[in-house]
């Protein structure tokens, strides 16, 4: 299947330079057995710690091995949350206009607390674990983001 | 002998993505790095994650010709 409706599997990673394709992964997510499904986007942002002004960001990451980190933080979600029904991982690299939607994660349970725990879970795990750095561009300037945090194996991160 | 890849800030500390450097082991390398690269790079390095054909690497682990070390700065994905 291609990736505009889904995969075949119970995971969806995706690392690309388009934009996300959010409410496809939300109706992919859609299982009988799951009554919850939780969605967290991030978007970009005009200001971030003591900058103002801020008119696109522009991602770039180690590329042979973002894909690989993210099916990791999915895999370590399921020994988690086992009962999770679909997850996806969607992260976009390149240029974002403000309001652009930055990464994605969209999670499926049976119940609403395994959903939201494990999308939020996902999300700070993929902030702090995989190889992305964000370059933030104002009129007449830009610089990496100033709020960045150490690399992290996913098998250090805990609850 | 060993490909070094710099990410992001590094990158842009050190001027290049890529580079070939001499040493034998991961700490050899990453000197050579420091002395090609000077000291706003050094100081980086010391805030970056460093590894080794996709995992942690440790100071006194051998490289080789084919090995690629990799220095990764603090990151800032999401």
């Amino acid at each position: 299947m291609p990736d505009a409706v889904g995969p075949a599997g119970r995971d969806w990673v995706l690392v690309g330079d388009g934009p996300l394709p959010a409410a496809e992964a939300m109706a992919w997510a859609v299982l009988p057995s799951c009554g919850a499904i939780v969605t967290f986007c991030g978007t970009a942002r005009d200001h971030s710690d003591g900058r103002q002004g801020i008119t696109a960001l522009r991602y770039e990451c180690y590329e042979e091995h973002t894909a690989r980190r993210l099916a990791e933080v999915a895999a370590r979600a399921r020994q988690r949350w086992p009962v999770l029904g679909r997850l996806a991982l969607l992260h976009r690299l390149g240029r974002l206009e403000l309001c652009e939607t930055s990464v994605v994660v969209v999670a499926s349970a049976p119940h609403r607390a395994e959903a939201f725990e494990a999308a939020r879970w996902c999300i700070d795990t993929i902030k702090a674990t995989v190889p992305i750095w964000k370059l933030e561009e104002w009129d007449g300037g830009s610089a990496w983001a100033s709020c960045a945090h150490d690399l992290l194996e996913v098998s250090d991160v805990d609850a | 002998m060993a490909r070094l890849r710099l990410l992001g800030p590094a990158r842009e500390a050190a001027g290049v993505a890529e580079v070939e450097l001499e040493g034998e082991d991961v700490a050899a390398v990453l000197d050579g790095a420091r002395a090609r690269f000077g000291p706003g790079f050094a100081e980086l390095l010391g805030r970056s994650a460093i590894w080794l054909n996709g995992s942690p690497a440790t100071a006194g682990q051998p490289v080789g010709a084919g090995d690629e070390l990799a220095v990764l700065p603090p990151v800032s994905g999401g």
